[in-house]
């Protein structure tokens, strides 16, 4: 019995930490989410217990739906775009020489340890009315009035191609790589042309990445409120920024966290889908 | 039969072993003495590994007692146990370089640095590493690594080596080579060895002794000339070997004789003490296998050649008996071969057959298919 | 062997198309870096170079605060994560308990779900136990999100060994302690490492979480961007980010090889 009280302590003291570090600041918050979204605001911003499913009820209001429409949409465009962008890009990477190869994902890792937000601050800065490219264009003569590129959807839909688009290659180029020349090769030999070595060989086979790619890049665009802030002038809402919203400015916590409950099953569904295709431990 | 003894170094008495409900070691008992090479040969999952790995103390007996040097070690760790152990991928620590990875166990036991030096750079050259020394793990082959290992075990002068099929990954000719090696070392240092193979030729040329096991169950203990030429048991004749194995019972008896009927024919055998009616086994090597086309006295066993093979210096051929069972008989190359198709009398000489009762063997698959019952011995069902 | 067949050299169209995908991921962090040199006030055209805004950063103070808090909420973090982190993968390295394979997936919420969800279930928790966001709630924040990682990333690593090399250490007379500390801790320092700088990368380049649990008193750089974004950001927040920037890269670079020599030397 020493023995299973030593282990018992050693599960402890090991797994103890972590264990109650995920249920104090992730379960039970997340509980809480779960438990807000029943009760009812009150006039001066805080919530009252009385339990209620109004605000559930209150998503299916017409705005709600637009703001849903909307950003389900805008997390598709970047997934496509940041696909047909990124794969031709990874299989590049992929196929480098050897010896420019760990030198070639270095360079696409290095934007990815600084601040994103900084970044989207470049851009910012690049295509403001009086930004650079408007200049550059101007100066080239191919514009005679700036243009207004800033503050529109498709500044958003740049931004979050532009933040999320290592998040499509890495996955990706780690599939490719992955693949076994000499299949290539096979399929040569059996008589496939270049387009169908492609269309039958290499994208079957490299559709776990594609499918790690992209869920890891359609699940965080649904939350980055930051980029649609600084890119799009808040002419379109988005999920995101309706969340934030709800906690800062309206001071609607309960609809708020029913909101967040939306993108939590939108999560599930689309981890749901992932895991019949391909394993968590890729995601990471 | 009191003899003068070696030292006992390692014993196991009644050990068992149960993983969950897995019954792994049955009730083993193994004496080891000093000095000695002694092999546990079996298949894959026999319990041999299970048993080395008791004796290392990485697992402890379910019940039963262990004893080093007649100390029981119940309760002992393996750093409290005066054994070394030589793993399969020999488990080098890949961190450290060839020097580092030996002096291990002397940092361990707290030895004086030049110490450890000295005897550290002796174990180099006994293995052969010399100028080595700094070299990791991944740098090196298979062989090299398997001499750090021994190396790494050997330096700090254990009372027993254990050896957990350590030639397992190298390939056929370094294999050979360090078959060799080990033997050599083994008896120049006079350390007691444990080795675990399922390498039967391994077995049978560097040991001094070998337990060969079979699912838990220890079969039979002995020099690798007894058990090649006296297998106790079915087991030992088919695993040890190339074995032609023939059922029969014992129709007649006289004094010094049994006549066993076999569903292909009768054959008169120079043993005693069966009784009438009883189930055996007959184990005939195939190079004791004769053939001839005339009659031969004491039996009327007959086949029907069908198949010669030629094997470099010997021809191995192959007979046909009337219910269809195959055996191997093996003739020198230079011998005269008899046709295909000729009908040939089987025979061997005297003292070239072993008898094997069945019934031990049955009645023991009947008590493993019954839940075991606890606590019975085959002695105490006999 | 011909294993390698691919042909691995540059064709023109290849080379022509990885620049432009590099050019877009580099054009705005050599803005934000060319303009930190720039004399002009304005964002708009580099008029001449000068080093008058790393001097100037230092005089805003609020600024430096930020970049500050940021720096010591990453390393704080980080240790932290790591060191429950590596902790929980030994644990589940090590012991078979009931309820395992529910903790490894638990593991994966916090990467999976979106930032935005569990921030605000953190703001909506420490809000309701009356605790102000402060550097406290930040850190607790950080670790959430960024422990996973560690515990995956040493996890990955203590799955690539066999476990006959601790035996050895044992069976060599080491006792778990020294066990732990010759053979095993050595041997996922790799591991460990990479879990830590990816731990601090989450944290230098997180915003949503931040957004939502920092307090006024600890907003981090990137907060503070975005506050001055709408209004005009004055270059020496160019100069502070380019120090981040730079910062950043030099101790994961540094980082990366020192683990690539630990590896390879394994």
């Amino acid at each position: 019995m020493i023995k299973s009280f030593k282990k018992h302590l050693g599960i402890l003291g090991t797994v103890g930490p972590t264990v109650l570090w995920l249920a104090l600041f992730l379960l039970i918050p997340l509980i809480y989410v779960i438990g807000i979204s029943f009760l009812t605001k009150n006039a001066y911003g805080g919530v009252d217990f009385t339990v209620t499913l109004s605000n559930y009820v209150s998503l299916f209001q017409s705005e709600y739906g637009k703001v849903f429409a909307d950003s389900l949409w805008l997390s598709l465009e970047t997934t496509v775009i940041c696909l047909l962008v990124g794969y031709p890009f990874a299989y590049i990477i992929a196929n480098a020489p050897k010896k420019w190869k760990p030198f070639l994902v270095l360079l696409l890792m290095l934007p990815f340890w600084t601040n994103s937000l900084i970044r989207t601050y470049g851009w910012n800065t690049l295509l403001r009315t009086e930004g650079i490219i408007n200049h550059f264009l101007q100066w080239l003569g191919v514009i005679e009035r700036p243009l207004e590129m800033l503050y529109t959807d498709g500044a958003v839909l740049l931004g979050m191609v532009y933040a999320l688009l290592p998040f499509t290659v890495l996955p990706i180029h780690t599939s490719i790589e992955k693949l076994d020349p000499s299949l290539l090769e096979a399929a040569g030999d059996l008589g496939a042309g270049k387009v169908h070595v492609f269309t039958r060989v290499i994208l079957p086979l490299t559709m776990p990445g594609i499918f790690a790619g992209s869920i890891q890049t359609f699940i965080p665009s649904l939350g980055f409120f930051f980029i649609s802030d600084m890119m799009g002038g808040a002419k379109t809402m988005y999920i995101g920024n309706l969340i934030k919203n709800q906690f800062l400015s309206a001071r609607n916590w309960p609809l708020g966290a029913v909101l967040s409950i939306v993108l939590i099953v939108i999560t599930l569904i689309l981890m749901r889908l992932y895991t019949r295709v391909g394993s968590l431990e890729d995601m990471a | 039969m009191e003899q003068t003894r070696d030292k006992v170094i390692i014993s196991l008495k009644d050990v068992d072993k149960s993983f969950e409900d897995e019954r792994v070691v049955k009730r083993l008992n193994l004496e080891v003495e000093e000095g000695e090479f002694l092999t546990m040969l079996g298949p894959s999952g026999c319990g041999k590994t299970t048993t080395l790995r008791m004796i290392a103390g990485f697992e402890y007996p379910t019940s039963g007692q262990i004893f080093l040097e007649g100390v029981d070690v119940e309760g002992r760790k393996p750093n409290e146990r005066d054994v070394n152990t030589v793993f399969q991928n020999y488990a080098l620590f890949p961190h450290m370089n060839v020097f580092d990875n030996i002096a291990f166990g002397l940092v361990e036991k707290k030895v004086k640095k030049d110490e450890i030096r000295r005897r550290v750079e002796e174990m180099i050259k006994l293995v052969r590493l010399d100028g080595l020394e700094k070299r990791m793990p991944s740098q090196m082959s298979g062989g090299q690594k398997q001499r750090v290992a021994i190396a790494r075990a050997l330096v700090n002068q254990p009372k027993v080596l254990l050896l957990d099929e350590p030639l397992g990954a190298l390939d056929l000719k370094l294999r050979k080579q360090m078959q060799v090696e080990l033997k050599h070392l083994q008896k120049q240092l006079g350390i007691t060895f444990i080795y675990v193979t399922h390498d039967q030729e391994e077995a049978l040329t560097m040991s001094d002794r070998i337990a060969v096991m079979n699912r838990g169950n220890l079969e039979q203990v002995g020099t690798p000339e007894e058990i090649y030429n006296h297998p106790e048991t079915k087991f030992v004749a088919d695993f040890i070997g190339e074995s032609n194995i023939i059922e029969g019972y014992i129709e007649e008896m006289d004094e010094d004789a049994i006549w066993v009927t076999m569903e292909s024919g009768k054959a008169r055998i120079g043993e005693k003490g069966y009784r009438l009616e009883e189930m055996v086994y007959l184990c005939v090597r195939p190079e004791n296998l004769k053939l001839s086309t005339e009659p031969v006295e004491g039996f009327r066993f007959r086949g029907q050649v069908r198949e010669h093979i030629f094997v470099g210096s010997i021809n191995k051929t192959m007979i046909e008996l009337p219910n269809g069972q195959m055996l191997k008989a093996e003739t020198p190359a230079e011998d005269e071969l008899i046709p295909v198709g000729t009908v040939v009398n089987v025979y061997w000489n005297s003292g070239k057959v072993v008898v094997m009762r069945t019934t031990e063997e049955q009645i023991y698959n009947v008590i493993e298919q019954s839940v075991e019952i606890e606590g019975m011995t085959n002695d105490q069902i006999f | 062997m011909k294993k390698q067949r691919r042909i691995h050299e540059f064709k023109p169209g290849s080379v022509f198309y990885a620049c432009l995908i590099y050019l877009f991921l580099y054009l705005p962090i050599f803005v934000v870096i060319a303009f930190s040199f720039n004399t002009s006030k304005m964002n708009i055209t580099f008029e001449g170079f000068t080093l008058e805004w790393y001097g100037r950063m230092f005089e805003n103070r609020q600024l430096m605060q930020s970049f500050f808090n940021t720096i010591i909420v990453a390393g704080v973090s980080t240790v932290i994560s790591v060191i429950i982190g590596t902790l929980c993968a030994l644990g589940l390295y090590k012991f078979e308990f009931k309820l395992k394979n529910v903790l490894s997936s638990s593991l994966y919420i916090p990467i999976v779900i979106p930032e935005l969800v569990f921030a605000i279930a953190l703001l909506i928790f420490f809000t309701s136990l009356n605790v102000s966001m402060n550097m406290a709630t930040l850190i607790i924040s950080h670790v959430t999100f960024s422990m996973p990682f560690v515990v995956i990333t040493v996890r990955a690593r203590l799955a690539g060994f066999d476990r006959s090399i601790e035996e050895a250490a044992r069976d060599l007379g080491a006792n778990e302690f020294r066990t732990f500390m010759r053979v095993t801790l050595p041997m996922i320092s790799p591991g460990v490492l990479s879990g830590g700088m990816l731990a601090l990368t989450m944290s230098l380049d997180d915003v949503v979480v931040s957004f939502f649990t920092a307090g006024p008193e600890s907003t981090t750089l990137p907060l503070k961007i975005l506050g001055m974004v709408r209004k005009g950001v004055s270059p020496d927040v160019n100069a502070l980010s380019t120090l981040m920037i730079v910062g950043t890269i030099v101790i994961l670079l540094t980082s990366t090889i020192i683990q690539g020599r630990l590896e390879r030397k394994m």
